[in-house]
């Protein structure tokens, strides 16, 4: 079984997100690295960029497969993770730790239209049949 | 729910992710395909291979019919050697392409691929018609290859000593052949190793007797990875019935000479020779970050497009790299159309890896960009 973090936020196409105070952090599950196996390459959004709710902003691309990244609120990029360049494996080594892909501040204070760890788990327990 | 290899239960103790193939239920990788990759590379790996078709030809007429059916020469076989081939349609379009392993005059072993089963099975029966010869699927048969620079090394621990040392004596492309045991030195990984067939009810054990060895279990994810890097053709992407083996750099597989063999598909593809062959299949190499993939767009400045049959990803290499068919005669250089981008790639002649090691130079610009 995939790991879904109680504290976090998904979105109904496989991004994550965790709030510190006003700052978010995204990345992708671990359902999501799981069904893309190996990471070989990952596109990052360009920082201090603005981007929209459901905005493609990114890809990830494993052996076998290219993904987009869509971004789960609408807000401005702070900061990227670097470190996904040289090792996109990070992101399936820890999905939810060092393979974070992106920070950003959100245009709202209040983030809605997310799902919780329970929902996110039914969503995928759906699509698996 | 598909078909099962006599290996499948090993696959699910091993944390196989199952996907299905060609109809079978088969292991894409056992937790990473990079690490799969990286030891057939480096060390030793196994793969089921049971899913391919194994076919036994016997008979008086069996070479006169083989003679006929495919594009290179069977004479060119001694007893317990190998040959690679395609066999063609009328129109030179490639069927499939097989192994054709020579065990006596009247006996041959074809193993074709598992995609191609019933057409192939009905194109040989049909073509055999007339010919004192029988060909039979050997479904109680499983096949496994073990892949990589340490494999040699092992024989002695995993066959008994008789076998092992004639194993260990083979050179490529040749088999033995040894009651409940055949072998031969042959692969898709470019790497050495061996493939062995054997009675499906002794293949999980041998199986096991692998693991125990630390050879690792590695899926149809790095199968693809490790043939593409050794510039392998993949039946059903890189050619199929509408391309010939001149147009999909097989030429090195046709036997032309006696003039007198007319194997099916010759005339057609004498005409094309005589007309020019118009497209070939080169490799290509990504000069930025990312994958290339299958279908991509390749565009050749003043010699117009061509299109990606096989791509992925080298682990390698770190690169994305492709086979693509493109225009003759065309340069070192094109353009592939990645995600909406116009990509620099360059072009060389397969294999990408060779032994462990990149197998092609970068060309100028890119050596720069490298130091």
């Amino acid at each position: 079984m995939n790991n879904i973090p109680k504290t976090l936020k998904y979105s109904r196409t496989h991004e994550w997100v965790r709030q510190d105070d006003e700052i978010l952090t995204v990345g992708i599950t671990d359902h999501a690295q799981c069904m893309l196996g190996d990471l070989v390459y990952v596109e990052l959004p360009e920082p201090e960029s603005s981007i929209e709710m459901g905005q493609e902003c990114g890809v990830v691309e494993s052996v076998k497969a290219a993904a987009d990244i869509y971004s789960p609120v609408s807000g401005e990029i702070i900061e990227i993770n670097e470190a996904l360049l040289d090792s996109p494996q990070l992101v399936n080594e820890d999905p939810y730790g060092k393979g974070w892909l992106f920070r950003l501040r959100p245009f709202e204070n209040k983030v809605a239209g997310l799902l919780t760890a329970d929902q996110y788990s039914k969503q995928i327990a759906s699509e698996a049949h | 729910m598909g078909k099962k290899t006599p290996l499948y239960e090993c696959h699910l103790n091993a944390n196989a992710k199952i996907v299905d193939f060609a109809g079978w239920d088969m292991p894409l990788h056992y937790g990473s395909q990079l690490q799969e990759h990286h030891h057939v590379r480096h060390d030793a790996g196994i793969f089921d291979v049971s899913h391919m078709t194994i076919i036994d030809g016997k008979g008086h007429d069996v070479a006169a019919c083989l003679r006929r059916l495919v594009a290179n020469n069977i004479d060119r076989l001694t007893p317990n050697k190998a040959l690679y081939t395609c066999m063609l349609n009328e129109q030179g379009g490639v069927i499939d392409d097989l192994i054709i392993y020579k065990i006596t005059d009247d006996f041959y072993r074809l193993v074709v691929n598992s995609a191609t089963h019933d057409k192939d099975l009905a194109w040989i029966k049909k073509q055999s018609t007339g010919y004192d010869v029988t060909f039979k699927e050997q479904s109680d048969l499983a096949m496994v290859a073990i892949q990589g620079p340490h494999v040699r090394a092992m024989l002695f621990d995993l066959f008994d000593v008789h076998d092992a040392q004639a194993i260990a004596d083979l050179k490529p492309f040749y088999a033995v052949n040894s009651p409940r045991l055949f072998v031969g030195r042959t692969g898709y990984t470019g790497e050495d190793g061996f493939e062995v067939i054997l009675p499906a009810d002794d293949a999980p054990s041998f199986w096991q007797k692998c693991l125990d060895l630390k050879i690792y279990p590695c899926g149809l994810g790095a199968r693809d990875t490790l043939r593409l890097e050794a510039g392998l053709n993949l039946y059903g992407a890189d050619m199929n019935e509408s391309t010939t083996p001149l147009e999909s750099n097989l030429a090195w597989t046709i036997a032309w000479q006696p003039q007198e063999r007319d194997f099916i598909g010759r005339q057609a593809l004498e005409k094309q020779l005589q007309s020019g062959v118009k497209q070939q299949l080169v490799g290509l190499v990504l000069e930025g970050q990312g994958v290339l993939r299958n279908h991509q767009k390749v565009m050749i400045e003043g010699k117009g497009e061509g299109e990606i049959t096989s791509g992925s990803f080298s682990p390698t290499l770190n690169k994305g790299i492709a086979l693509a068919r493109v225009p003759a005669n065309m340069g070192a250089q094109c353009t592939v159309e990645v995600r909406g981008k116009y990509v620099p790639a360059q072009v060389i002649k397969p294999p990408f890896v060779r032994q462990g090691k990149r197998a092609f130079e970068f060309n100028k610009m890119e050596q720069e960009n490298n130091e």
